[in-house]
């Protein structure tokens, strides 16, 4: 398989992955690693909470986003990491069983200017439950190696 | 945990600390992000990192789990003195995540916590916003992450 490098990243939509079952299960034991909070573990303080339901972590739903990605094309993609997130909006609950999946929109691609042999690819993630309401939007920049002999 | 009314801006309060062993980073990649470099020790030192370094959602993940026992800690402290406990809801998001250096294995991040903002809520009157930057600091002082958290606090009296 070709490893994708930054030439493979033009503004628009860059493709669309999963869907990636979510188990009770798998919630409940990152909740309780990384979030025990009782509406992430426990179904009657759940429905008392403002979700109204055991739901899963933002931070379990972000990680499940990136293995999403590594398996949708991170994990073939000359990727040097990320510097970050800019921005993560908690749109609706991660509910157990759903099946999720993630629509990938390149923002922007541009070389960087520190490290010319490389480029700053800046994505748009969104992630949808199978009624199609979304969970979740990030926008995160990933650095991404250029083709060979690239560099200027 | 604290009402709206009695969260200060500019309030600091240092939450927890937490050392990343190469087990732990290797655990949490293999699960969520299993790229190289959070994988293998080769890998990770011929990387920009220069070692086996933490997926940054494990950095993340691991600033919450610190928040959460802080908060705990807090609460049964609120209980022991007989003050009503608030129950923080749930957060709409966050800005400006940074993962500043790489966090590799054997190093020990401690955790800040500043107040920057807070409002009211006008759909849910019961309800604050309240947007905090957590900062993570390794054991050589060097900042490696940060990110603006928003969560909603609940209101001492109901919409008053």
């Amino acid at each position: 398989m070709t490893t994708l490098t930054f030439e493979d990243f033009r503004p628009g939509r860059f493709g669309t992955f999963g869907p990636r079952h979510v188990s009770r299960e798998e919630i409940l034991a990152f909740a309780a690693e990384f979030d025990p909070q009782p509406m992430h573990l426990d179904e009657a303080a759940a429905q008392k909470s403002m979700l109204r339901g055991l739901s899963g972590s933002g931070w379990h739903l972000g990680s499940l986003m990136m293995r999403m990605l590594f398996d949708g094309f991170i994990g073939r993609t000359a990727s040097l990491g990320s510097p970050g997130v800019n921005e993560m909006r908690w749109l609706a609950p991660l509910r157990p069983g759903d099946d999720l999946t993630l629509d990938v929109d390149v923002v922007e691609a541009r070389v960087s200017k520190s490290r010319p042999e490389t480029g700053i690819v800046t994505f748009k993630g969104t992630v949808r439950n199978a009624r199609g309401e979304v969970l979740c939007e990030m926008e995160s920049p990933i650095i991404v190696g250029r083709r060979d002999g690239a560099s200027s | 945990m604290a009402f709206f009314e009695d969260i200060e801006i500019g309030a600091q309060r240092a939450f927890g600390s937490f050392t990343f062993t190469p087990e732990d980073i290797k655990r949490f990649a293999s699960q969520f992000d299993p790229q190289p470099f959070h994988l293998d020790e080769e890998a990770g030192r011929n990387s920009l990192f220069g070692g086996l370094a933490a997926s940054g959602w494990h950095v993340a993940a691991v600033c919450m789990k610190l928040l959460v026992a802080d908060g705990k800690r807090q609460a049964a402290e609120a209980a022991a003195r007989g003050e009503t406990v608030a129950i923080w809801g749930p957060s709409p998001g966050f800005r400006e995540l940074r993962w500043i250096r790489p966090v590799l294995s054997g190093d020990t991040i401690s955790f800040t916590s500043q107040v920057e903002t807070k409002r009211t809520s006008e759909k849910r009157p019961e309800w604050g916003i309240l947007q905090a930057r957590n900062t993570g600091t390794n054991q050589r002082g060097e900042v490696v992450f940060s990110f603006l958290a928003t969560a909603f606090v609940p209101r001492r009296t109901l919409g008053s």
